[in-house]
């Protein structure tokens, strides 16, 4: 008898496709509790820092240029206070081999996919990470299919997510494409039964760990060069994965004192999963409708446990419109003579926001930058926004609607980056990761500390507040 | 008639309407989840048909043919006459506008 491939029989095998095609036992790293050992799931199935430095530099990958904002931090200081102005830098990311820190995570992915023999490697993503698994499986000499959400029910394609499935077909990869819909998570679990190939998710250990290397990178490029490490370095977030893996690296060089800031566009009100709403964003990510569930609960991922857990890092959250963005992304072009982006230029437009608070002397690092192309431009993507009865304006950014208009700044000084509550993320992933439990131990508390970087009396307090026992 | 061996593009219904997940908004509900794929036509045959094609990782995959040799349209857009204005305004704001040579 053939194998039901049916939706609910290819969902019901979901545990053992997953550990068939990443090569972790999940389970092993399980507590008693609500928790699971973090710290060992990395240590036993990552790699090294110098391990990961030599798989990425085999491949090209790392040590990219550090870039001195000079025009923009000029600016910026325009609209601050005297003394005020922090120095912007950037991190030009978009070096690395496909375009993207991405590279950082594939180059280990499918590093290991190889080492363990798996003939080939399948990722679900409509980002830039696809691109960078298809850049390292035709360097590796392993097959590749990349599986994207791209079309809207009328086939109208985001020409964001159409160039990147153009350049993974570049690489020699195959492209899947389906509609708008989380059930792309069955075509993904049908194909990995199918071919028997590695998960090369986001989300695992050696993918996350793969970005360490650059927030190491930043701490020896800045000791080298300014003979300290940056204040503050920002980071467009969506999956949590950059943020993680940077602030990792930036802690195993030593710069504890360096603040992490993450940055997304507000997309809020937008649903994620709408067929109608879909080509109606003009960001396919870095935004709040990915930022905002993966940093409060991280185990939405297509792993059992998400190696990206952003909150763990995270100092402050800001966001920015998208507006604000493309303004940024056109300045960053006009001033600096860079053309990138945009979705990477979120935090960059949040930096301009951030430096004004910030100390003169003070460092701010923005630390990626992504590659621009037809259809991932925002010329392009303007373009496409007016197409689907999207406004264009210049005028206050605190007044766009998502889904109905865009509002570019009338003035520079009206980009503002828009600070998150934090207490309200961490009191939400409590919640998620609490909620299952009758009860509650004492390692389950020291986990949830962990997970939300809080003190034992805001955890305390928070379980309380949701009516959950103690032990 | 498309000839056996041709590259086309391949679009399958993987979910009727009535069958999608349930925490799905109502709008995505009411249409069917599509898949789209690529390869080499298995057999000849005509547009719209059901065919066999073997992508290039060399799995079979049917579905309905819908582009031949499908190419790459996406491009630049249109004028913007608004970001012609940011650059004008950045310079402005920092080198002050026409007096700057």
């Amino acid at each position: 008898m053939s194998k039901d491939f049916s939706y609910e029989a290819v969902m019901s095998r979901k545990p053992q496709i997953m550990k068939d095609s990443v090569g972790i036992d999940y389970a092993t790293f399980e507590a008693e509790g609500i928790g699971f050992d973090y710290e060992r799931m990395m240590k036993e199935t990552g790699y090294t820092l110098a391990e990961m430095q030599e798989i990425q530099g085999q491949t090209g990958v790392g040590n990219t240029p550090l870039l001195e904002m000079k025009n923009l931090t000029e600016l910026a200081r325009k609209y601050a206070p005297k003394g005020k102005g922090a120095r912007i830098f950037i991190k030009d990311e978009a070096s690395n081999p496909s375009g993207s820190f991405k590279a950082r995570r594939a180059a280990n992915a499918v590093y290991h996919a190889k080492k363990l023999g798996y003939k080939g490697v399948i990722a679900a993503t409509s980002g830039n990470y696809g691109a960078a698994v298809a850049s390292q499986a035709a360097m590796h000499g392993l097959k590749c299919i990349v599986v994207q959400e791209c079309y809207d029910s009328r086939y109208v394609g985001q020409p964001e997510i159409i160039e990147k499935a153009r350049k993974c077909e570049a690489y020699g990869a195959e492209v899947i494409q389906t509609s708008v819909g989380p059930e792309l998570f069955y075509v993904f679990l049908k194909l990995l039964e199918e071919t028997g190939y590695f998960n090369a998710s986001l989300y695992t250990p050696f993918g996350i760990a793969g970005v360490e290397t650059l927030g190491y990178e930043i701490a020896m490029q800045f000791r080298e060069r300014e003979g300290r490490d940056p204040d503050a370095v920002i980071c467009t977030n969506a999956g949590g994965g950059n943020l993680t893996g940077t602030a990792r690296g930036l802690i195993k060089a030593g710069a504890e004192n360096t603040k992490i800031i993450a940055a997304s566009v507000d997309l809020t009100g937008l649903h994620m999963a709408s067929d109608e709403q879909f080509n109606r964003k003009s960001f396919t990510t870095g935004h709040t409708g990915f930022g905002m569930p993966f940093a409060t609960n991280p185990d939405r991922s297509d792993v059992p446990r998400s190696a990206a857990r952003a909150l763990r890092y995270m100092d402050r959250y800001v966001l920015v419109n998208q507006g604000e963005v493309f303004l940024m992304t056109e300045l960053l072009a006009q001033m600096e003579g860079l053309e990138r982006g945009p979705a990477g230029n979120t935090a960059l437009a949040a930096a301009f926001s951030v430096a004004q608070d910030m100390n003169e002397d003070e460092i701010i690092l923005v630390q990626e930058t992504e590659y621009t192309g037809a259809g991932k431009h925002i010329n392009a993507q303007l373009t496409f926004a007016r197409k689907n009865g999207i406004e264009i304006f210049f005028g206050d950014p605190r007044k766009e609607e998502k889904g109905k208009n865009i509002i570019l700044p009338e003035d520079l000084s009206l980009l503002k980056a828009q600070e998150v509550d934090m207490e309200k993320l961490r009191k939400s992933l409590i919640k998620n990761a609490a909620s299952k439990a009758d009860i509650i131990t004492e390692e389950d508390i020291q986990y949830l500390m962990v997970e939300t970087k809080a003190s034992r009396e805001f955890v305390e307090k928070q379980l309380e507040n949701l009516g959950i026992n103690r032990q | 008639m498309i000839k056996k061996g041709t590259w086309v593009k391949i679009q399958d219904t993987i979910l009727e309407s009535g069958h999608r997940a349930p925490q799905l908004p109502e709008d995505t509900k009411k249409v069917p989840l599509i898949m789209w794929a690529k390869g080499f036509l298995q057999d000849d045959a005509e547009m719209n048909n059901i065919a066999t094609v073997k992508t290039i990782t060399g799995r079979l995959v049917k579905g309905q043919v819908m582009e031949v040799e499908p190419s790459y349209k996406h491009d630049f857009g249109d004028f913007v006459p608004e970001l012609l204005q940011v650059g004008i305004m950045g310079r402005k704001a920092l080198w002050g506008g026409e007096d700057h040579e």
